[in-house]
């Protein structure tokens, strides 16, 4: 399945979704490589959390094509769709920690699921993600006996539970504090370290966007579409859209650049 | 506050308020003079008050010793405006401050344009129309929900090991746990009311004995099973609509489809085979504390003994007429598996979703019950059972 280390490992060819009668994103295409770690960005109701959940497979796009390692994902048959949804693992915005079950059943099931796994094989799997994750020993709390980083990191380690290829991540440091959302995005930067995984994040957290991100879209909720792509600082110091800029530039989190002193860069902070 | 008294022409300034406010016309021309502090709570002229009836083709306002001025003051600029704009004056405000024109220009003329919303229902026959798709809504939403179900059972069956027994097993102790005192207390009483009323009527008659055979038959074709039912549906259906809501507004149930596991395998079927399952022996139970409770009745006030009552009834009440109404009853608890389930996986995702969907599980489960309940009257009415 990853035998080319060049092909992309999703490519969404003019993709048009929405809901019910309305069109929410039109005519959208774009390609993730792998090891990548792009960003999804746009004001609220651009469409991210919409195009989040066609790529997951939640919601039928009207049009187009997603693919995932070559393999049409959109026109998969149920055992394929199966096979696919192996390769990615999601890490929900309101973290969708199954709240009858404990911290082990929840990384578990998915082994379980798709694996032919020996249940002791499994329980050491749970607590290897757990400890990789930083919460080790936690197997048999329910998710409702965590706090909300903690809660964030087991949905984390369920999402890596099938070592997926690639992760996708809704608003992954929404609701946490700027110290834990730092936490979060190295834990994020260390399992592409350790696992090459591909990471894909909606997200409109500035300072994880510069942190984190290789590579950023953003979407619009006008145009229904990509209006800017590319590496954020670069995005943020030359791209001339001023829908852009005012997302890009909003904040003071805009990292200094040590070989630029313009004054152009500390208009932009201001604008 | 003296000084806006001497001009001729209108004057409004308020006596009690610091916020002043002297008009004048002359030539067809309205030159308005504000001054003073304007404050919300305080009372401040009124741009009526101002003109009055009268007309100008000009209305020129100017700051006469302004002072500070909050909301109030732009609400008045507003309000002359759009007096301007109906009598189709000239309206003058570039005297007036920089900020306060800001202000005055972010207020559109003609009212704030209002996003177009749906068009609101016009006749009768609209509303009928909207009605009927509703419905026929609702009906393809069972339907299909049905056909899920019936697919992932088909799935389940041929792997039978696979499915979630622990799940169901837990959900039919809950239901047992939960409907059993309401069964007990409801069938008993329902028992006890059919045997007062019936006997008041009998009794003139002498055949008070008869009570035996109407609560027997009454309670196990048709009362117990019905009593249970409604009970489940009120209690495990509501759960169930309530529990799956709130997973859906949470994502989890997105969480397991992405995992790759069916929402309706993993979470509707084993506690639709729950309720399933529980239904007759909740109605068994029923039956036996409906003629208990006739049985008391009868020993308490019409004095036929205990054993007489009994061999009554074990002479009226056959086995097919448990057998019937324990039969209706699977599919009763079907009923309100799939209406429980069904309600909280489409479930809005907002805290109002959980609550409609959990009071639609409960209409939904008892519709189901008592159109159900109607198929089977004739079924067997049919086939003399």
């Amino acid at each position: 399945m990853k035998n080319d280390p060049t092909a992309p490992v999703i490519e969404v060819k003019s993709l048009t979704c929405g809901y019910g009668e309305t069109v929410v994103l039109q005519n959208l295409s774009f390609a993730v490589h792998a090891r990548e770690v792009l960003f999804v960005i746009g004001g609220s109701g651009c469409g991210k959390s919409t195009l989040l959940r066609c790529l997951i497979g939640l919601l039928k796009p009207f049009h187009g094509d997603i693919a995932y390692f070559g393999k049409s994902f959109t026109a998969a048959d149920t055992g394929q769709r199966r096979d696919i949804l192996k390769t990615f693992g999601v890490l929900y915005q309101n973290n969708a920690l199954w709240s009858s079950m404990t911290l082990a059943e929840n990384i578990s099931l998915p082994l379980e699921e798709h694996t032919s796994l020996s249940r002791a094989d499994r329980a050491e799997i749970v607590a290897l993600k757990l400890t990789e994750v930083g919460l080790a020993g936690s197997e048999d709390l329910y998710p409702s006996e965590l706090s909300g980083g903690m809660q964030k990191r087991a949905a984390l380690a369920r999402a890596l539970a099938l070592d997926p290829a690639i992760v996708f991540f809704d608003e992954p440091s929404e609701g946490l504090d700027p110290i834990i959302s730092r936490e979060m995005d190295q834990l994020i930067l260390q399992v592409r370290e350790n696992f090459g995984t591909t990471m894909i994040i909606v997200s409109h957290q500035l300072s994880s966007i510069f942190r984190l991100a290789d590579r950023v879209i953003m979407l619009n909720p006008e145009t229904k579409g990509i209006i800017a792509e590319g590496v954020p600082a670069e995005l943020a110091a030359t791209n001339t859209d001023p829908r852009v800029r005012d997302f890009l530039c909003q904040g003071k989190d805009l990292p200094k650049r040590p070989n630029e002193n313009s004054t152009e860069g500390s208009n932009l902070i201001t604008k | 506050m003296s000084k806006s008294q001497s001009l001729p022409e209108v004057s409004t300034g308020d006596k009690v308020a610091t916020a002043q406010l002297q008009a004048a016309a002359a030539g067809g021309e309205c030159l308005v003079k504000i001054g003073g502090d304007w404050r919300l709570n305080d009372p401040v002229p009124s741009w009526a008050g101002v003109l009055g009836k009268r007309t100008a083709a000009n209305v020129r306002i100017v700051p006469d010793d302004l002072g500070n001025w909050d909301t109030s003051l732009v609400l008045f600029l507003v309000h002359s405006r759009a007096w301007c704009v109906e009598s189709k004056s000239d309206f003058h405000a570039e005297a007036l401050p920089e900020n306060l024109q800001t202000l005055l220009g972010q207020v559109p003329v003609n009212g704030a344009a209002k996003p177009a919303t749906k068009a609101a229902v016009k006749s009768g026959w609209e509303l009928a129309s909207l009605i009927a798709t509703k419905w026929a809504l609702h009906v393809k939403q069972i339907v299909s929900f049905l056909g899920e179900c019936t697919l992932g059972f088909i799935g389940e069956a041929k792997n039978p090991r696979r499915f979630r027994w622990l799940d169901c097993l837990v959900e039919m102790q809950q239901c047992w746990a939960s409907s059993l005192p309401m069964v007990s207390l409801v069938s008993f009483l329902v028992g006890v009311i059919l045997a007062f009323q019936s006997a008041v009527q009998l009794q003139q008659f002498g055949a008070a004995i008869y009570v035996a055979d109407l609560v027997g038959l009454s309670v196990v074709r048709e009362l117990g099973p019905m009593m249970a039912a409604f009970i489940v549906a009120g209690g495990t259906g509501a759960r169930f609509a309530a529990q799956l809501g709130n997973m859906k507004v949470d994502e989890e149930i997105d969480a397991l489809e992405t995992v790759g596991i069916s929402s309706v395998n993993f979470l509707a079927l084993p506690r639709i085979l729950a309720v399933t399952l529980m239904m007759p022996i909740l109605a068994l139970y029923a039956n036996v504390l409906g003629i208990l409770g006739g049985m008391f009745v009868s020993a308490t006030m019409l004095n036929i003994p205990v054993s007489a009552y009994w061999i009554e009834t074990q002479n009226r009440v056959g086995v097919p007429d448990v057998t019937n109404g324990l039969l209706k009853c699977l599919f009763f608890g079907l009923a309100v598996g799939l209406a429980g389930c069904l309600r909280g996986m489409k479930c809005e995702r907002s805290a109002a979703g959980v609550g409609t969907a959990t009071s639609s599980a409960v209409v939904t489960g008892i519709l189901l019950i008592v159109l159900a309940d109607a198929v089977f009257a004739v079924i067997f009415n049919v086939l003399g059972i």
